[in-house]
């Protein structure tokens, strides 16, 4: 058994040493050890004496009223601990929300999506609990389900929240729309006029599911002070945190939360998920609670990708320029906001994408609807945008009758350009570059399933389904690119805080990290390691575990840990160093003229000038000593857009990549075989560049997902999920998935830290129009939707 | 019900187990092994995939009560396994042999120092297989829920495949869903753990 100890699973610090390692060199993960032995411990493996299990009983339907709850014989039932309802939430604060706070902790008197928590219960062994929750008898009274835009803004349309008093209310046209924004720059109807050619065109982009691997998990621990310890995997501790202890009727300094091991994010940890849940039933019992979600539950534990519907209008002169483009973005938010207005305003300002164009009308809404919650997803309304400007790229270059990269590569924005918000992209922007990379890259070989004994039909769309030997199997190639904002946007105070201390342990300087970082996989602390050796001079770095005892750290998204909390660890670095120096001053200045005029650096275990001279070994200045700085970094300000005109400087940096799609489509069953996937993709500065390859590989392969395989399907007519599964929701396997060749610039950003640029949701942008351009190029279909199933290509 | 069987070569007891519990759940919450993990608990990811007799399976779909007197290896048995492998077969391959520990060692076995140093970097001063320090050389983990999965399976691949093509590789890796990587660093990673194990040869 898990020993004698009461908590097993608890983070631990991880030290690495290194000789080399600082930015720029591809280090390894200081948690890869750990990772490969299976001893890294997740939120899932948290274990406590004692402990009991949590279980969330959910609404079977999407929208409903309440009529009663019934907990009697949940009760009753042996090795049962407790029970809870709405009636049971013991603070006055009964919601959480990341902007809006309009999500129950618990359904009150009505369910708005299939899969909402109804009640909670806590027992000895995880099946006691599935058991007694569906012993929970709850009548509900059926309402009409809202599940599109013409249902949710119909004069009659029930209204999914009553009474909003959110900021959104005053300016949207209509209660069952989170927010909206339009972007007016130019005069699109007037430049319209010097068009020759006009293309318009309506797209469908599917709901997609984040599908981390690691399932919604923590542990609960009440503590003596009437306060409680959560460990959890989450993407932003103090977000968690400030959503959390409103409505357990604590103040924030009694819920000590601490990230336990993180099996992946990719947006869908932004909102919270068992963490109340969990927290309640621990100080209702005086027990630790866990609680894991199956892979069912974690469909409707998380908020998925908002499927949207694209209305747009281009138009170019015959010589192949862009004239205008008039757009309009329906996001379905499903029924609680989560991230809904910042995914709107992110929709609506790049829904140009990497484009010049100078007129534009534009506007994004996102509705309240019966669905499931939609939020954020990598590439936050980037990607639904993109995969459908570039399809407007393609049809407008055949309509001109030019290549279709020569066309976007004619369009293409520079550092200069002006986005549509009015705000100039002012660091590099290669757009036309990368677009040559991957076309200049050689292609994989014709009938490549050929080998010397036939056909391997491993090679061939339908795999080892035998379905094709190549017969009716046709090549298509694909191009796109996209544009993917950094930081968090529209006047957000985005801001992170780093701890660094140093001193000398065993004859050795050392240096200490500690932040309140979620590493989710992404490989932050591999950096900050990197940094602290590069700042510092050190070999030895200790990163502490993620809580939140230091200051926010801010999300894992939006592509900008390592701009933020990179830039936190590397000013926190800096300022230790300049005390560091100011010790060698005070012990050593007398020595050597050098400490008073020469510029001093840290390197190699040394204090030395710039012209290379050795003034101190840093062991011996230390000696006796501990520096230690915790301080809050923030990047450029931005503002917000105006609601009106959405004209404003509301984005910090910008990400570009591009992509090659070579698919084999069997034709006759509708199969595609993604063959190569190749990507281009600026990041300013590889701060590791074995990191970087790898988030562009993965990003590139959840754009693939989207297009060929991964929705949530949600039944129309009762907007209840019909694939909470990973028998029914398919993601890439590693036969579904190609080659990847990536090909890395580095521009830099004269802004950011080292001139990084935030790289991480970039490939998920591009990744998909490319293999639906490739699609298109192969069947000749004009596919507006995406994911394309089989009998889009087939017909049938 | 009281389930005996063998586990990363030691003979292990579990009581009071409910008929309807998984070999993943005995190894997770009663064993004190959660290295297998519990992506899906539906057969679907292969992150809880274990060998059992040799064979490697999805423990979420094996009863508990499947695996009496039978033989289980999971990650955190997976170095001294590929030692003992090793030690005994050089080269790899082995054939039926490698199906897992008899009873006998199984007796003799004893448990890692539970002070065992590594610098969490390269694995130096722990034991770590060559599929596993692989994968941490290819940059193939990055939030590693999926690696005791596929590391399971990888290292069974080589036993018996000691120089698998590309083809090969991904056919014996479908099994194992990862969400993070898109597979190219996993593959690099196998196909490097093959090249160091022929350089040994």
């Amino acid at each position: 058994m898990a020993g004698t100890k009461t908590t097993t699973g608890a983070p631990t610090e991880v030290t690495q040493k290194h000789n080399k390692g600082g930015i720029g060199e591809s280090t390894l993960r200081p948690d890869g050890t750990l990772k490969v032995t299976g001893e890294f411990a997740y939120s899932s493996d948290m274990w406590h004496e004692d402990m009991l299990w949590g279980q969330t009983l959910r609404s079977t339907v999407a929208h409903a009223e309440i009529v009663s709850i019934d907990t009697v014989e949940a009760l009753k039932t042996p090795g049962v601990y407790a029970v809870l309802t709405y009636d049971d939430l013991p603070a006055e604060m009964k919601n959480y929300g990341l902007e809006i706070q309009d999500t129950p902790v618990l359904a009150h008197g009505k369910v708005r999506h299939h899969g909402e928590p109804v009640a909670l219960v806590a027992a000895d062994h995880p099946e006691t609990a599935r058991r007694a929750a569906a012993k929970i008898v709850v009548e509900y009274k059926e309402l009409p389900v809202i599940t599109d835009e013409a249902s949710a803004t119909a004069p009659d349309a029930v209204l999914v929240h009553e009474g909003r008093t959110d900021e959104y209310i005053e300016h949207v046209p209509h209660p069952n729309i989170v927010h909206n924004q339009p972007i007016i720059r130019g005069n699109a109807e007037e430049a319209a006029k010097k068009a020759d050619f006009i293309v318009k065109g309506e797209y469908t982009f599917g709901m997609q599911d984040q599908a981390f691997l690691g399932p919604e998990s923590g542990l609960a621990v009440p503590a003596e002070d009437g306060g409680v310890d959560l460990y959890v995997a989450t993407q932003w501790l103090h977000s968690d945190l400030g959503q959390i202890a409103p409505v357990l009727g604590l103040p924030e300094e009694k819920v000590r939360m601490t990230l336990s091991g993180v099996g992946g994010a990719f947006g869908g940890r932004e909102d919270i998920s068992m963490q109340i849940h969990a927290c309640l039933l621990a100080l209702r019992t005086g027990k630790p609670v866990k609680i894991v979600y199956n892979r069912f539950e974690s469909f409707f534990g998380h908020v998925h990708r908002h499927p949207a519907k694209l209305y747009y209008e281009h138009g170019a002169t015959k010589d192949g320029k862009l004239t205008h483009m008039k757009c309009r973005i329906v996001l379905d938010g499903g029924a609680y906001a989560s991230a809904s207005p910042a995914v709107v305003g992110n929709a609506s300002s790049l829904s140009v994408g990497p484009y010049v164009i100078d007129d534009v009308d534009i506007e994004a809404i996102a509705l309240y609807s019966n669905n499931p919650p939609c939020g954020a997803m990598r590439g936050f309304g980037a990607v639904q945008a993109c995969f459908a400007y570039e399809a407007q790229m393609d049809k407008l270059a055949d309509k001109v009758g030019m290549d279709r990269v020569e066309f976007r590569q004619l369009n293409a924005m520079s550092q200069g350009t002006l986005l549509p918000t009015g705000q100039p992209v002012d660091s590099p922007a290669p757009v036309a570059e990368i677009l040559r990379r991957v076309k200049a890259r050689p292609m994989p070989p014709e009938r490549q399933w050929e080998s010397s004994e036939g056909a391997d039909v491993r090679a061939l769309p339908g795999g080892l389904s035998n379905t094709t030997h190549g017969e009716g199997v046709v090549r298509g190639v694909g191009y796109a690119v996209g544009i993917k904002n950094v930081g968090f946007s529209e006047g957000f105070d985005d801001y992170s805080t780093a701890k660094v201390r140093m001193e000398v342990i065993n004859g050795e300087p050392v240096a200490t990290v500690h932040t309140a970082m979620a590493e989710v996989g992404q490989g932050g602390i591999t950096v900050h390691a990197q940094i602290a050796r590069t700042e510092l001079g050190v070999q030895q770095v200790t990163i502490n575990p993620a809580d939140t005892q230091v200051g926010s750290a801010g999300s894992t998204s939006a592509s900008r840990q390592t701009y933020v909390t990179g830039g936190a660890v590397k000013n926190s670095c800096e300022l230790v160093r300049e005390k560091v120096l100011e010790i060698g001053r005070r012990k050593f200045g007398s020595y050597h003229p050098a400490w008073a005029t020469a510029e001093l650096l840290l390197e190699g275990g040394k204090v030395v000038t710039d012209g290379g001279e050795t003034l101190a070994d840093l062991a011996e200045l230390l000696e006796g000593e501990t520096v230690e700085v915790e301080a809050e970094w923030r990047h450029r300000p931005t503002v917000a857009f105006d609601k009106k005109t959405g004209q404003g400087n509301g984005h910090v940096q910008y990400s570009f990549a591009a992509h090659r799609a070579v698919v084999e489509v069997d034709t006759e069953l509708g199969l595609v075989k993604v063959i190569e996937l190749a990507t281009a993709q600026d990041v300013g500065k590889a701060l590791n560049p074995l990191s970087v390859v790898g988030q562009i590989q993965g990003g590139t392969t959840q754009g693939l997902g989207v297009a060929v395989m991964e929705e949530i399907i949600v039944d129309p007519k009762t907007a209840k999920v019909r694939n909470p599964s990973f028998t029914d929701y398919l993601i890439p396997t590693i036969l579904d998935t190609p080659t990847i060749p990536v090909d890395v610039l580095e521009l830099a950003d004269p802004n950011a830290p080292y001139g990084l640029r935030g790289m991480g949701e970039a490939p998920t942008l591009s990744s998909t129009p490319a293999v639906l351009a490739a699609i298109r190029n192969a069947t000749g279909l004009e596919l507006n939707r995406t994911p394309v199933r089989p009998e889009h290509l087939t017909g049938t | 019900m009281r389930v005996n069987f063998t586990v990363n070569g030691r003979q292990q007891e579990a009581d009071d187990v409910w008929e309807g519990e998984s070999l993943l759940y005995v190894l997770r919450e009663r064993m004190g092994l959660p290295g297998s993990k519990n992506a899906c608990e539906q057969g679907e990811c292969g992150s809880c995939t274990v060998r059992l007799d040799g064979v490697p399976v999805c423990s979420c779909l094996v009863a508990a009560g499947q695996v009496q007197d039978r033989e289980v290896v999971t990650v955190e048995g997976l170095a001294d396994y590929a030692k003992h492998r090793e030690d005994s077969h050089p080269g790899g391959a082995c054939g039926s042999v490698c199906g897992g520990t008899s009873l006998q060692e199984a007796r003799q076995w004893q448990a890692r120092p539970a002070d065992r140093v590594t610098d969490g970097q390269t694995g130096e001063g722990g034991e770590l297989s060559p599929i596993q320090q692989a994968f941490i050389d290819a940059g193939a983990v990055q939030c590693g829920f999926c690696t005791p999965g596929l590391l399971v399976a990888a290292d069974e691949l080589l036993e018996r495949n000691a120089s698998p093509s590309d083809a090969d590789i991904r056919e014996a890796l479908s099994g194992n869903l990862c969400r993070c990587t898109g597979y190219e660093k996993i593959l690099d990673a196998v196909r490097l753990a093959a090249a160091r194990q022929e350089e040994t040869v």
